[in-house]
């Protein structure tokens, strides 16, 4: 074994300052394995040393929050004594090594935050970044991770049912996979991770501790480099099956009165567990790794500890249920091990075959953790968008924005997701703007959505991070749902660089002006850093889940019309093209500022529409976002499989693929009752066309383009690029 | 009709059964773990989809071993009804209660979508409710559903009348005849690869498939 020094502790990934600091809190030179816990428990991804600082900025609190950040997921009351318990978490490093393993660990792991809270998962999403699709390794990549995600969850049985997908030649050797999910749980069936009850037994649950995943923390903490290829065996291996076994067996505990505190083996495995569990609770844990399940022989202690093994969880059992506990984890055929106890000592001690192996002072160690203000540099605002012109017509231009990768349909994808599974699966994947899934045994649902649009965030951080959160609302608001609260996944590049530390603050500043106008606060989240790779850095991606409730389920609405309905326009067209998709693809430029994110108007416009959805006036709804109001129309259209007319409407383009926000699509009977309760509320509302039974979107100015031909350009471009 | 859903380690729609047999049947299913042998009392085994055991050697190997397949064999025996769905199917198939088996789709990916089924006979204790050459819609999810048998299997299958189902619209997965559901020769054990018990809620989508409950809850 290597001697513990500076050289070492660098190697580890701590500086040379965090290395002091070590050596002061230990009062000598600290062991290979102490070594090891400091530095995973220091890293970015455990410390979030770099974020800390600008996270605090965010809105936690609301009526309605049961739990916000600082538990392994968030918890938000959503009625009848029901709970949701969500949070989204990336997994970007591990997908680019081996995309595969790498997003199905992914999945894996946000499953185990939120059950190991005491909640039945019932839905997930996830949110995809992918480098240039021209590019093979890009394919690749998207091919391992839908297959990863799938077979992971498919396996667990907990239904896939949204999230996001976007190509940038930005993502090229950083992807993005951002993993989603929601459980529901009884609001006086909580489960927290803080131990307590000095003597109580520390019980080890699940599979068996191998090598694999050593230091993965680590290597989400730092940039990638020609090297990567090399970090491979750190990539952990999941076993869906597994991790069924575990969440019914942690389920069936938690009916029992057996448990004290559980928290999941995630980052930094049984290091990170047991060190905040007794942290938290301000006791001290005692482990003995002789009893540690494990399948690999001759493992050190330091490599136990550090071991990111999936699909394990550590639990503080009352020790007169040990031996019911027992019983339920070995019906389910998984380990059960009594690994140590909870000491009055507030010191972690790990022994292994009679020698103490590690022995630190908890307080410190999460205390004193670094804390870092980096230096930043706020984005500079960008230039308004000239005049732009383009020769193409409105019909080319619409058949090409919605082939192309980040518009067209993601039916292949979601075509190998689960997504009914379960039995409560409202509205299916692109059936409307945010997933609805019934609360069973009740007419509730949970409306769920993954929004960001990392192209406005690269301009304006501040405006694209607002634009990420209101996004996230009015899919919410579009089902009819009311937005409840909010899980963020901040990825960005390498923080000590004043630019990423600029985007970083930018992009906060932005969100939490939008969460608090919306009344939409941050419950749960998960930074990633440093998703570089040559020193090159992804576009600044603060993705954002979010939860509403719907009280009744029936009055869900997608985005399919039929015919005999009016298209009423809600919200104010001022044509914006900066950052738009339609400058980008038909254009060639990525240009301008982005669309302004007027709050005032998204809290009006979206609150207007919820309410008429809520009464029953509104057949269908829809958001405008990427692309605009024809590609919006479009997608109306092809869910319903419904003509429409828009010959009335404006022909500029600025009109029709403009991307300002706060804007809806509603399909109403007639438009009437509509316009009029709009103008009474002060809301911007405007008629824009009517569906037909004829099968053609006729587009303004009256030029009409079958559903077939509109389809065929839409479903093309994956299936072609897998075929 | 009383009715036991069988639960194995890694078995995931078993809720979503409970849910369609609860609300044809008007009674509360036993849930039967797969370690109890004794199947007493119940006029219908139904085993639902999901991965058990991880679908790990193949779909439905391992399950096929656990104590209460033999009591499933002999409920088969004595003339009682089985209902295998999806991984459920596969179990059927690796007990050899079912002829045949079902291999990787195709396309060698897994498969998440609505497909339209056609009702090959309507006068069993499975499909009363429905009309002969009815087609229905069914979710299916799954990434082994492909069913292959011997030509002279096949041939049988077909001249007596033990083909349940066939797909209608588009035969994703590849199976042989465009087969997605098989009968026993008695006709009282049924496998299929979609999911009935997952469109039987207008709230979901649909009751297409709850007339297959409603006709074994009329039995």
């Amino acid at each position: 074994m290597k001697p513990v020094d500076e050289k070492l502790a660098k190697s580890f990934g701590l500086n040379a300052g965090e290395y002091a600091k070590v050596l002061e809190i230990m009062g000598r030179v600290p062991s290979f394995t102490e070594l090891g816990i400091f530095s995973v428990m220091w890293s970015e991804h455990c410390s979030y040393k770099s974020s800390r600082v600008w996270l605090k900025e965010l809105p936690t609190k609301a009526p309605w929050v049961i739990h916000g950040p600082g538990e392994n997921a968030g918890v938000i009351d959503i009625g009848e004594g029901m709970a949701a318990i969500f949070k989204m978490e990336s997994h970007n490093h591990p997908s680019f090594i081996e995309p595969y393993q790498g997003a199905a660990t992914g999945v894996g792991g946000i499953l185990r935050d939120v059950f190991t809270m005491g909640a039945r998962p019932v839905a997930n999403l996830n949110a995809l970044r992918f480098g240039d699709p021209k590019l093979p390794v890009t394919k690749r990549v998207v091919d391992g991770v839908v297959r990863g995600i799938g077979g992971y969850g498919n396996c667990v049985g907990v239904p896939t049912v949204g999230g996001e997908v976007n190509f940038h030649p930005a993502y090229n050797g950083n992807p993005l996979v951002n993993a989603m999910t929601v459980g529901i749980a009884a609001q006086d069936k909580i489960f927290l991770s803080a131990a307590a009850g000095i003597g109580n037994p520390v019980v080890y649950v699940g599979s068996k501790t191998g090598r694999d995943g050593i230091h993965g923390a680590t290597m989400a903490s730092t940039e990638f480099d020609a090297s990567s290829e090399e970090k491979r065996p750190t990539v952990q291996v999941g076993d869906p099956f597994t991790e069924k076994l575990l969440i019914e067996a942690c389920l069936e505990l938690m009916q029992t009165d057996a448990i004290v505190a559980i928290q999941d083996m995630g980052a930094a495995g049984l290091t990170s567990s047991s060190v905040e569990m007794a942290g938290k609770g301000g006791v001290g844990i005692e482990l003995n790794l002789d009893d540690v399940p494990q399948r690999e022989t001759g493992m050190s202690a330091y490599e136990m500890m550090l071991s990111e093994s999936q699909e394990r969880m550590l639990l503080v059992l009352k020790p007169e249920r040990s031996e019911m506990a027992r019983q339920i984890i070995e019906k389910w055929d998984l380990d059960y091990a009594i690994i140590g106890h909870i000491t009055d000592t507030g010191r972690i001690v790990v022994m292994h075959k009679g020698m103490v192996e590690a022995d630190i002072a908890l307080a410190p160690l999460s205390d004193a953790a670094p804390l870092y203000r980096r230096p930043y540099i706020e984005a500079p605002k960008p230039e308004p968008l000239g005049p732009v012109s383009s020769d193409m017509s409105l019909e080319a231009a619409l058949l090409k924005l919605i082939a192309c990768p980040d518009l067209c349909s993601r039916r292949w994808i979601f075509d190998q997701y689960d997504s009914t599974v379960g039995g409560q699966t409202v509205k299916r994947p692109a059936e409307s703007d945010a997933a609805i899934v019934r609360l069973e045994g009740t007419n509730r649902a949970l409306a769920i959505t993954t929004d960001c649009t990392p192209r406005y965030c690269v301009a304006d951080p501040e405006q694209g991070g607002a634009q990420a959160v209101a996004e996230a609302w009015r899919n919410i608001t579009a089902t009819g749902a009311k937005p409840l609260a909010v899980t963020d996944n901040m990825n960005f590049g390498n923080p000590e660089k004043p630019e990423i530390m600029g985007q970083f603050a930018g992009a906060i500043k932005g969100m939490a002006a939008a969460c608090i106008a919306l009344d939409f606060p941050v419950v749960s989240g998960n930074v990633s850093l440093y998703n570089e790779t040559e020193g090159k850095g992804i576009l600044p991606t603060p993705a954002i889940g979010a939860v509403g409730v719907l009280e009744d389920a029936a009055l869900a609405r997608g985005i399919a019309i039929a015919p005999g309905q009016d298209l009423v326009l809600i919200g104010a067209t001022y044509g914006e093209l900066g950052r738009s998709l339609y400058l980008r693809e038909i254009c060639g430029l990525e240009t301008g500022a982005p669309p302004v994110v007027d709050l005032a108007a998204e809290r009006a416009n979206g609150d207007f529409v919820r309410e008429q959805i809520l009464q029953g006036n509104v057949a269908a709804c829809h958001d405008l976002s990427d692309g605009g109001l024809l590609v919006a129309v479009t997608e109306m259209a092809l869910a319903g499989n419904t003509g429409a007319d828009l010959t009335q409407a404006d022909t500029t383009p600025a009109f029709c693929f403009g991307e300002d926000q706060a804007r809806y699509i509603l399909a109403a009977e007639d438009a009437e009752p509509l316009l009029t309760a709009a103008f009474a509320a002060g809301i911007p509302a405007q008629k824009i066309g009517h569906t037909t039974i004829d099968e053609c979107l006729t587009l303004p100015g009256g030029v009409a383009i079958s559903l077939s031909i509109l389809r065929e350009a839409n479903e093309g471009f994956f299936p072609a690029w897998f075929a | 009709m009383r009715a036991g859903i069988l639960l194995f380690p890694g078995i995931n729609r078993e809720r979503d059964m409970v849910l369609a047999v609860r609300q044809s049947f008007g009674t509360e299913p036993r849930i039967v773990w797969h370690k109890e042998t004794d199947l007493t009392g119940l006029d219908l085994v139904i085993i639902p989809g999901g991965f058990s055991f991880g679908d790990y050697l193949r779909c439905g190997a391992m399950a096929a071993q656990s104590p209460v397949m033999r009591a499933v064999r002999d409920h088969a025996a004595r003339g009682g009804y089985v209902l295998g769905v999806c991984n459920g199917f596969q179990i059927l198939t690796e007990t050899g209660l079912l002829p045949g088996a079902l291999l990787r789709n195709a396309g060698l990916r897994f498969l998440s979508m609505d497909t339209m089924l056609k009702v090959e006979r309507n006068d069993t204790v499975f499909t009363a409710k429905y009309a002969k050459g009815e087609v229905f819609r069914a979710p299916m999810a799954h990434g082994d559903g492909n069913y292959t048998a011997d030509e002279a299997t096949l041939d049988r299958l077909e001249g007596e009348g033990l083909v349940a189902f066939r797909y209608h619209d588009e035969n994703r997965n590849g199976s042989a005849r465009a087969i997605a559901g098989v009968y026993s020769p008695n006709l009282r054990v049924l496998g299929l690869m979609p999911h009935p018990e997952d469109l039987v809620d207008p709230l979901m989508g649909g009751t297409d498939g709850k007339p297959l409950f409603d006709s074994l809850a009329a039995a």
